[in-house]
This record gives C-alpha cells, sequence and structure tokens, in this order.
C-alpha cells in the first residue's frame, strides 16, 4: 500500500470490499447511483421477480430525462404510450422501492448527468455507477463514474456493489492555452480524432495538466462526459478548489463540521508522484482550432478549417470502406471544404453541453443576429434549474431574438427517444456527443461540434468557423 | 441464465469497425419496460428495406448465414449507448457468442451477464477466422468453452483466453446477485468502516 498511487487506484482500493481472484477482479463499493426511466425498468422488475429488496434506497436519485417531451410548454404526459408506460412504471418503483424521484414536473428535473452534479449528489472520491454510458462525466468532480448496463442495475440496487475488474490507467495530459472561441469540447473531439473511437478502450483516464485546471468545472464535465467516446470506462480529474467552489453551495454539498472533514480529505485525492501509468498521452491545445466531425463515428473529425477526406488515401481495406459508408450516409463528397456544408437542424442540448456556461457561449454568439432562415435551431437546456437561470440571466430572450426555440429540459434529440426526431436526409449541427448513424433519426445526419460553433452554423446556415463569425461584429 | 459449454451453428462475419448499440438496436425498441420482442429490432435498419422486407444485402439475410449462432465481428463493437437491449437482442436472435479484437467496455459486461460469450481474438487469429468463414460452405464452426476453442469446419482450430471468472460464471449460468449475496455481512462490515470514515456520505 506503500507503493506511489495513481487517482484511480486510490478509489479502486478505497472501494474494494473483497477481492475476488488475482485477475483483478474486486467486489466494488458504490457510493451513488442516478436511475432513470429506460434502462432500470427491467432491473426493478428483475428485483420484483427474485422477491429482492433494494440494499440502500437513498443511495440512488431518479430523474425522468430520456423519453420526456420538451415542448416549451412543460407537459406531464409523454407523447407516446411506450414513454408513457417507461414513466408509468418508474414512478411505481421508486415509491414501492423508497427512492427519491424528480418527475417531469419536478423543479428540479434534467438530464442526470447535469441534474446529480448541480444538486451535489456526487462528491469527490465516490465511486458512481449508472445506467447510462455518459456517467463518465462526474470525474470532472473528482468521484469516478461509469456507465452499467441494466442487469448491473439490478445487482447495484440489491447489493450496493459490482462485480468489478480493474481497468488500466491512462494519463492525458493537456497542455497549451486555450485560443478564442475554442472550447473544451474542440479538446476532447481533438482527442478522440487523435487516439480513435476504441483508443482508451479498457482504460480508465486521468485528465492533468495546466490546460485542464485553467478550465471550469462545467467545462471539464464535457471532457470526462465524453471520454467514452474513446472507449474509456471512466475519466477523471484530480479534485482542486474550483471543485470546492463549485460543490460549496450545492444543496446536498456536506455543511459545517462535514465540509470541513470532507475537503481534508478531498486534497489527498490525486496522484502520487512516481506513480506509473499504462499509458501516457500529451495533447497540446496551443493553435487547436474548434473541430467538427464529418462522419458516422466520434473519431471521424477535423477541424473546420479542414476538408472531407479521401478514401481512397486509406490503405486498410476496412477502414477505407467504413469510412467510405460514413460518407455516404452523410452524403458528402472527399475534398469539400466543411465550411461549405449546409445544415438544415441546429441543436444545443445533452449532458456533454447544455450546462449554463454553453447557453452563455451560445447567447455571445447570437446576440443581436438571426438564425438562417433555412435552419430550425432548438436550444433544449440541461436541466430545468439551468432554464430557469438563462431566463434570470436573459439569455432565453437572446435566443428568441434570434429565432431558437427556447425548450424544456430533457435529453431529447441527441438520440431523439422522445419527439424530438430528425428526418431522413436532414442535416444537423449538434453540441451533443454520438454522430452514429441513425442517433438522431433514421437516415439524419449529424455534425458534432461545441456549442458556439452550433451557433454560428445556425446563424450562417453551413458549417462555420466562430472564430471568423466573431471577427465580423 | 443458459449455461454455456459447446455450441455448434454458422457464424456470419460483420467486420466494420465501430458497430455501435444504435446500429445494434434503433431508438424504436426501446419503449418497452420488459426483454420481449427485441430480435425484431437487431440491426433494424441494415437487416430491412424500407418497404419492410429483408435487406438481401445483410450478411444474416442470406441463406449461408441466416440462423447465425455467431458473430464474427470488427473492432469496438458495441460502442456507444449502455442499452442492454442490444444484447438482449442478439440473444433473442439466437446470437451465443461474438468473435471480435475488441468489444466496448460496457457491452462486453451486458454480454457476460446475459449468458453470450464475447470472445477476444487477435487480430491475426480473427482474420484467419473472418476468411474461413466469409465461405458459405465452412461457415459452420463449434466454440467450445471448457476447452477453450474454436472449431473451424475445415478441422483446424483456434485457441482463445478468458477471465476463469466470467468463464466459470458462464460455464454455471449462476445468478450474479444470488452469489453477492452470499458476501452480505462482509458488504455491511465494510459499509461500517466506509461511512464510520467518510461520515459526510452516510
Amino acid at each position: 500500500m506503500n507503493s506511489p498511487r495513481t487517482l484511480y487506484q486510490k478509489h479502486i482500493d478505497s472501494h474494494t470490499v473483497a477481492t475476488l481472484d488475482d485477475q483483478g477482479h474486486v467486489l466494488l463499493y458504490i457510493d451513488r447511483q442516478v436511475a432513470n426511466e429506460y434502462t432500470s425498468p427491467q432491473a426493478f422488475s428483475g428485483l420484483r421477480e427474485a422477491k429482492r429488496g433494494v440494499w440502500r434506497s437513498r443511495a440512488t436519485l431518479a430523474v425522468v430525462d430520456h423519453v420526456n417531451p420538451t415542448s416549451p410548454t412543460r407537459i406531464a404526459a409523454m407523447p407516446d404510450a411506450g414513454g408513457a408506460l417507461q414513466v408509468a412504471y418508474f414512478e411505481e418503483n421508486c415509491r414501492d422501492f423508497g427512492i427519491e424521484l424528480f418527475d417531469v414536473l419536478d423543479k428540479r428535473q434534467g438530464i442526470e448527468h447535469v441534474v446529480a452534479p448541480e444538486q451535489g449528489f456526487i462528491l469527490p472520491g465516490m465511486v458512481v455507477a449508472a445506467g447510462d454510458s455518459h456517467t463518465t462525466t462526474y470525474g470532472a468532480l473528482g468521484a469516478f463514474g461509469f456507465g452499467i448496463g441494466t442487469s448491473e442495475i439490478e445487482h447495484l440496487l440489491a447489493t450496493q456493489t459490482l462485480v468489478y475488474k480493474r481497468l488500466k490507467t491512462m494519463r492525458v495530459t493537456v497542455t497549451g492555452t486555450l485560443g478564442m472561441g475554442v472550447t473544451s469540447k474542440d479538446i476532447i473531439m481533438a482527442l478522440i480524432e487523435k487516439i480513435g473511437a476504441s483508443g482508451a478502450t479498457g482504460y480508465a483516464i486521468e485528465f492533468t495538466g495546466p490546460a485542464i485546471s485553467a478550465l471550469s468545472v462545467e467545462a471539464r464535465m464535457t471532457i470526462c462526459n465524453m471520454a467514452v467516446e474513446a472507449g474509456a470506462r471512466g475519466a477523471f480529474m484530480a479534485p482542486d478548489d474550483k471543485v470546492y467552489g463549485y460543490l460549496k453551495s450545492k444543496p446536498r454539498a456536506p455543511q459545517g463540521e462535514h465540509w470541513n472533514a470532507a475537503e481534508k480529505k478531498w486534497r489527498e485525492l490525486f496522484t502520487d508522484e512516481g506513480a506509473v501509468f499504462d499509458s501516457e498521452v500529451r495533447v497540446d491545445v496551443d493553435g487547436l482550432a474548434p473541430m467538427v466531425t464529418w462522419g458516422t463515428s466520434p473519431d471521424q473529425a477535423s477541424p473546420v478549417s479542414g476538408r472531407v477526406p479521401d478514401p481512397a488515401t486509406i490503405a486498410d481495406p476496412i477502414l477505407r470502406q467504413g469510412m467510405q459508408r460514413a460518407l455516404t450516409y452523410m452524403g458528402l463528397e472527399a475534398g469539400m471544404a466543411l465550411s461549405d456544408v449546409p445544415i438544415s437542424h441546429a441543436f444545443i442540448g445533452s449532458c456533454t453541453n447544455a450546462r449554463i456556461e454553453d447557453l452563455r457561449d451560445v447567447a455571445r454568439v447570437v446576440e443581436g443576429r438571426k438564425v438562417a432562415s433555412t435552419v430550425r435551431a432548438m436550444i433544449v437546456p440541461g436541466s430545468t434549474q439551468v432554464r430557469a437561470q438563462a431566463e434570470e440571466e436573459g439569455l432565453a430572450r437572446i435566443f428568441l431574438e434570434a429565432g431558437f426555440e427556447w425548450r424544456q429540459s430533457g435529453c431529447s434529440m441527441c438520440l431523439a427517444m422522445n419527439d424530438d426526431v430528425l428526418a431522413a436526409g436532414d442535416r444537423c449541427a449538434s453540441s451533443t456527443n454520438r454522430n452514429f448513424e441513425g442517433r438522431q433519426g433514421a437516415g439524419a445526419r449529424t455534425h458534432l461540434m461545441s456549442p458556439a460553433m452550433v451557433a454560428a452554423a445556425a446563424i450562417r446556415g453551413r458549417l462555420t468557423d466562430v472564430r471568423l463569425l466573431a471577427e465580423e461584429i | 441464465m443458459q449455461p454455456f459449454e459447446t455450441v455448434t451453428g454458422k457464424a456470419a462475419p460483420l467486420l466494420a469497425s465501430n458497430i455501435d448499440t444504435d446500429v445494434i438496436m434503433p431508438k424504436q425498441f426501446l419503449k418497452g419496460i420488459d426483454r420481449s420482442g427485441l430480435d425484431k429490432g437487431v440491426f433494424f435498419d441494415l437487416r430491412f428495406l424500407e418497404s419492410g422486407e429483408p435487406n438481401p444485402d445483410f450478411i444474416l439475410n442470406q441463406p449461408a448465414w441466416s440462423g447465425a449462432s455467431f458473430l464474427v465481428t470488427g473492432p469496438n463493437f458495441g460502442c456507444g449507448s449502455s442499452r442492454e437491449h442490444a444484447v438482449w437482442g442478439l440473444k433473442q436472435l439466437g446470437i451465443r457468442a461474438l468473435i471480435g479484437t475488441s468489444f466496448a467496455g460496457i457491452f462486453y459486461d451486458n454480454c457476460q451477464r446475459n449468458g453470450v460469450l464475447a470472445i477476444q481474438l487477435c487480430e491475426s487469429q480473427l482474420q484467419r477466422l473472418a476468411r474461413v468463414v466469409s465461405h458459405g460452405a465452412t461457415a459452420t464452426i463449434s466454440v467450445d468453452l471448457p476447452n477453450q476453442r474454436i472449431w473451424l469446419s475445415e478441422g483446424s482450430v483456434i485457441e482463445f483466453t478468458i477471465d476463469a471468472l466470467r468463464k466459470q460464471s458462464l460455464l454455471s449460468g449462476l445468478d450474479a446477485i444470488g452469489a453477492t449475496l452470499q458476501r452480505a455481512a462482509q458488504i455491511r462490515d465494510f459499509e461500517a468502516r466506509h461511512y464510520a470514515d467518510n461520515p459526510w456520505l452516510d
């Protein structure tokens, strides 16, 4: 125990109930979980069938987010029978098993990974699991979060533990200074482009370096959130004063003596000097340009100043076919300038980029401008609380005047499980996390980018370097 | 959970990289509260034409590979969303094992929890397997979990590795929650220490 340990090893060691073998399997204690209406029903049914209870009901926070409508006036009814069934069963499960629920009408409702941090439900040093791949978001608070499937949710509800295999560790050191108009979204998109969609499969990533320290806590969440798109099963950052400042005012943060004791312990959450990582990656952000995706995998990305790549230049036949298929699906020709690509939709939303700072970025770009007449532009705030704050700060008025739809909170068109769905052939500039085939609607085309870049695309009606738009003022 | 010992069946090659769970199980099949009826949704946009007819170009619709028990997959299969519906659907479609170079983490665990064997081979072994099963006449293989071997129809064999813990649970089909609950006293002891050390978490 005296040899230097990484932050990851410290988290796993402090949450190991039992070591199960010499291959790295442990019974891992989970401090908190967040549940949603779409990945949890079969887990609760499993408990009911086996006549099992929930081990520690107050460790779970339940939020309706995936299937609810986001129409500008909040309505409790779901737009379809399946969604209504899931929400009704979710409410029944929360009631029967004593789990706290933020339903659609709750002022604290929102996307689970926006809500849990803003409530102070996630704290440094915790291990958190949830039935959603973007649970990695919590790493920005110095908690280790990871996504699990429904069978694991059931296991977790019944035992507060998971049978877990230790991951390999990767340190991503980010240096340099971000230029104007370049954001943490561009950092994580550049990393994914560099290491590939499976570049971190089997790893827990620790992000470190001056460019990470310089970011706000919310901006860091975007990085940890999307680390899963490089395959990482968890991604985090050592907590610092910014994290303590972020947490201090949150409703469920520890108070008084508890806070002092907690903060003292949190300050030990760092990788010891001399600890060895299985992999080291360096990213320098000096000169980094805003990124956009051109394909159907998050690693198919380029600076916005670039061109659509040519599959003919790729030697590996599987990669070449994959790129060709992506270009066909996206309706793009090799060699096209990305800034020539017109869009029909602009979407600001998701657990990746729909927090208050993201909305402020959007407002700065669109204030005094109008959405192009060829574009339908939507803003879906990450939580009902974010929506209220944006209204208080006058951002909502800026959005409406510019021609954006100003909607209620939910996962919405990030994965289009509710009624916010694109049609085949629609092309969307999106602040979300996945550009997979069919993700935003069968046959719909997604270009991922930062919120400021989506705003610029909405104004110009095509993919646009937000830095050029700023110069026009 | 159905135990896995030795299974013989057709293996269909599906070698594209990064086949994600949105492609394996599109959103319109995620609105249930049980696990039923998901076989219909598997690879829906690839398997069916807009008319609803099976797409004759898709491998699982071709006679030599229809009713396959195995998929031979490209790198990072199952990436993206945590939706276990993808694995439930594959299992309902009759898929007993996936053989590839790499699988996304959550998907890999979901397979394990449902008795679907996910075998990781090195690139050269996978290419060899893919070459053989790409011919309809030699698409039938046997996967022997106890001996960790894949038997090809031309008589050759590929050995594979798997964690002993995963192997044991697949062979026995045991109830993972029941097994963990046998450690209930240990979990309670851990909690007593954990919340004494971190009282703000209680």
